[in-house]
């Protein structure tokens, strides 16, 4: 199999920090990966060059590797190319600077006015434009057109217990229209109060306790509790808990998880992958039990069945592998509420940083960026940030409720030394028992 | 640097223009199951130009603009970009790009032709033979879930307006395994790795034995009880505990309000075995440079000094803030970043024993082999710290059962003040730290 994925990525980003437009960047990427598989052999070959000779050099140094291979040529027919819809959006390209840098302003004054503890704003505006193109020897071929838009605020609260940091981010797939439904000074509101609350937080416990999480806050705890381990490329290595599990109870009867690329705007959407197959939505967990891992074209060719749209690379000098889109968990029928008030003791996390896992144990962390005690039902006093640790297929089983307030979260998701856009999603939901990592005894 | 000088050259009155242009080439190779796994090999160029206007009264605006290749109309637009976006910046009088300053610039070979003259026959054969040594290491190892190799040569060249010129290039090949051991249910990944500036010095022996030693001692491993512990953190987990430390010590997080050790200077900020220097100088260290990202010879800079706080580290524009001049610390990501202050070398003055002795010397305590989730549960500016752990209780001075899935906490500032003992044995590692053996006292440890 030979394979072509040019790309032509353009960015720009502005960065207010500490009172001052400073960073205003513009930058332009484009080149061409080519893929060669023989067996069970990839060669890869990049380049910036995209003139014929430019791209056959390519071509030759990546079929190279194919040493077994007799060589010669083979002509291919394409099929007509995939074309994405289109799509309604104001190309960020055809916004003013002047227009983008008013919302960095606009949100450090708003920051600001939450009050004299806060004595630092950092603002950015960001967004993308990559246009590929796919084509491949097997008859795969299509292009898109990937508009992105993002808006980040972290403030620094002082206080006399010292500093506290709080954060906020509007992520999506689309132009600057997303600027028309969100408001930047809500954005910079809610960091700003996510700092300040933090300067009276006590610090998190220490120990095993129930958990209550945010809606939205929450689904990285399912990226990392099971979303690496059901990519196939784990699964084919036997570096994943959950090799063999397809059709057994994996988790709790509440959880039915999703993988979905194709959910309006999301951050980890696009209308084909980077293996030119196109975005679907993928049943992983279906009342708990596993129904599939997610794959790109080489580990589904082992398989002998097709890809689910989950190929997916940095940039054209990346090779593809089996990533996540926007993985989220299926709302349930509680109030949230309800569900604080059915919690005698425990922490409420409200705002979730990253995660990370091991595979093959399970186990993960999960950051928590503003959280609270749960005391009699109520929540109480602000605790200072903490990781959490759990083991994936444990902490699965041991949800036993899920609120009916679904919320998404973007987020940026690193496998391998590549990061792609990813989003995740869930319920306000409540875990029986997890390791709170404070200091706290 | 005929490229950076050609850019420099189109700068107006009332500008100023900086050029860093970067060109790469490198191979990666993966083994699995005794054979080539994949193979990659690339050319990579780029181009960072920044642009100051400097006409306004108020100060100069800067702009950037990159560019992933180094054709002449790319680069011409680039420029244009950093020109229009400089027009949006709010002007500022402490803005300004570096200008010699005199110190000269340290003599250090960092470029191993092996790198080069090796084959990529020589590169595949040593990966395949690596994951099968691997493999066959013991027979509780189930899988290698990867086996690389990749290397990597860089030139640069820096040229600016304000008379900097500085070009260097450096090489480096690495060599990496994880090995999974697995006993019924309970599995355990153990990486093991070498960095080096050549091909020739790469130590396969090493990774294979750090793979399979760090997986397969953790079989069997279980949660620990939540107690007050003495830490010994392995030199790798030390590396990346520096690195946190060092966001800290940038003048830039200082005169922004962003460090823990802002208005600390002279005071007590740790213990009195903790020396800290940042010093690219030395050509062992893995990030090692002649120059720093805006063309400014680096130097040795004492950041702690017996527990007491000594320096930060200044690029230009932090350096003007804070009313003093570049320490030659300017750091970038590469030609798509700008240059902010940070560190680049950091290691701490050895002491006198091994970890073999420091754990004999704790008795009693955790040590940790690896940490998860320094991203997600530390925070440089609160200071708070928190991360997942897998490591082995030390019982009667040695090493003893295995743990997982436990955290250990504290915060930065009591950390500091409670370092027990600093290892003699530094490891160059990759990144901006070497690792030696750290023993931390008082620490929370969270598991059942």
């Amino acid at each position: 199999m030979a394979e072509v994925f040019a790309e032509d990525r353009q960015t720009r980003s502005a960065i207010l920090d500490d009172r001052r437009i400073e960073e205003l960047s513009s930058g332009r990427e484009r080149g061409a990966g080519i893929r060669v598989v023989v067996g069970e052999t990839t060669g890869f070959a990049h380049t910036a060059d995209l003139s014929e000779p430019g791209l056959l050099a390519a071509a030759e140094a990546a079929a190279a590797v194919a040493r077994q291979g007799g060589g010669g040529t083979k002509a291919v027919a394409l099929p007509p190319r995939f074309t994405a819809p289109e799509r309604d959006l104001t190309l960020p390209s055809d916004v003013a600077k002047a227009t983008k840098l008013e919302l960095l302003a606009r949100a450090d004054d708003a920051a600001r006015g939450v009050g004299a503890a806060i004595t630092q704003v950092q603002a950015a505006y960001g967004d993308s434009r990559r246009r590929v193109l796919i084509a491949s020897s097997d008859g795969r071929h299509a292009e898109d057109d990937q508009i992105r838009t993002r808006f980040n605020v972290s403030c620094v609260a002082t206080g006399d217990t010292g500093m506290q940091t709080g954060y906020e981010s509007v992520a999506r797939t689309e132009g600057f229209e997303v600027f028309g439904r969100v408001r930047v000074e809500e954005l910079a509101t809610v960091a700003a109060n996510r700092a300040v609350a933090k300067l009276s937080a006590r610090p998190a416990p220490s120990g095993e306790l129930p958990v209550v999480l945010a809606s939205g806050s929450g689904g990285v705890l399912f990226h990392e509790a099971c979303g690496h381990g059901l990519e196939a490329d784990h699964i084919v290595k036997d570096a994943s808990v959950y090799v063999g599990k397809v059709g057994e109870q994996v988790a709790s009867p509440l959880v039915t998880l999703i993988d979905d690329g194709t959910v309006g705007g999301e951050w980890g959407n696009f209308a084909v992958d980077d293996e030119g197959r196109a975005a679907a939505r993928n049943v992983l967990i279906e009342d708990g039990v596993l129904t599939d891992y997610m794959w790109d074209w080489l580990r589904a060719r082992k398989e002998g069945r097709q890809s689910s749209g989950n190929g997916r690379r940095q940039t054209y000098q990346h090779l593809p592998m089996v990533r996540m889109t926007n993985t989220f968990l299926l709302a349930g029928t509680e109030d949230p509420d309800e569900l604080i008030a059915q919690t005698p003791h425990g922490v409420y996390v409200a705002k979730l940083g990253g995660g990370s896992v091991n595979t093959a144990s399970g186990d993960f962390v999960f950051g928590t960026s503003e959280a609270y005690l749960i005391e009699n039902g109520r929540l109480t006093a602000p605790l200072r940030d903490a990781n959490l640790i759990g083991n994936g297929p444990e902490i699965l089983r041991r949800i036993d409720a899920v609120a009916n307030d679904f919320g998404m979260m973007p987020g940026t998701c690193g496998k391998d030394g590549q990061s792609v856009p990813v989003g995740c999603g869930q319920a306000t939901l409540r875990i029986t028992g997890v390791t709170f990592g404070g200091t706290a005894g | 640097m005929a490229l950076a000088e050609r850019v420099v050259g189109q700068g107006r009155p009332g500008e100023e223009i900086e050029a860093y242009v970067a060109t790469g080439q490198d191979v990666e190779v993966r083994a699995y199951d005794g054979d080539v796994e994949s193979l990659s090999s690339a050319t990579t160029s780029g181009i960072g130009v920044r642009l100051l206007l400097t006409g306004g009264s108020e100060g100069a605006r800067l702009g950037f603009a990159w560019a992933g290749s180094l054709d002449a109309d790319v680069v011409d637009s680039a420029v244009e970009e950093a020109r229009d976006n400089a027009a949006f910046a709010t002007p500022d009088p402490d803005v300004a790009f570096a200008v010699p300053d005199g110190v000269t610039s340290a003599e250090l070979d960092l470029w191993d032709p092996s790198v080069a003259s090796a084959s990529t026959d020589e590169k595949v054969a040593l990966t395949v033979e690596l994951e099968r040594r691997v493999r066959d290491a013991d027979p509780r190892i189930r899988q290698v879930s990867s086996a690389d190799y990749g290397d990597e040569r860089v030139e640069m060249a820096l040229a600016s307006t304000t008379g900097i010129r500085a070009v260097s290039r450096r090489t480096t090949a690495y060599l990496s395994a994880a090995a999974i051991a697995g006993e019924g249910n309970d599995s355990h990944v153990g990486t093991g790795f070498s960095v080096r500036r050549g091909f020739a010095e790469l130590d396969p022996d090493r990774v294979v034995s750090d793979a399979v030693e760090r997986a397969t001692r953790m079989l069997g491993a279980v949660k620990p009880p939540s107690e007050r512990i003495t830490v010994v953190f392995d030199r790798r987990v030390v590396s990346s505990l520096l690195s946190i430390v060092a966001s800290g010590l940038s003048g830039e997080a200082v005169v922004k309000g962003r460090s823990i050790f802002a208005g600390r200077i002279g005071e007590k900020v740790a213990t009195g075995s903790f020396t800290l220097v940042d010093d690219p100088t030395d050509a062992r260290a893995f990030s090692a440079a002649t120059h720093d990202a805006e063309g400014l010879a680096t130097r040795r800079n004492t950041l702690i000094d017996s527990g007491m706080l000594r320096s930060f580290l200044y690029d230009t524009v932090s350096a003007r803030r804070a009313g003093t001049s570049s320490t030659g610390s300017a750091v970038r990501g590469g030609f798509a970043g700008t240059p902010g202050a940070g560190c680049r070398a950091l290691v701490l003055q050895p002491g006198h024993h091994d970890q073999t002795a420091i754990l004999a010397v704790v008795g009693e305590g955790l040590y940790v082999q690896s940490v998860t989730g320094m991203h997600s549960g530390v925070n440089a500016v609160s200071g708070d710290f928190s991360v997942g752990v897998e490591g082995l209780m030390i019982r009667d001075g040695e090493l003893a059962e295995p743990i997982r899935e436990a955290t250990v906490a504290s915060t930065l500032q009591r950390m500091l003040q409670s370092v027990l003992h600093v290892g003699a044995d530094i490891e160059w590692l990759p990144g901006i730290a070497a690792g030696q053996t750290l023993a931390i006292g008082d620490m929370q440890l969270s598991g059942t």
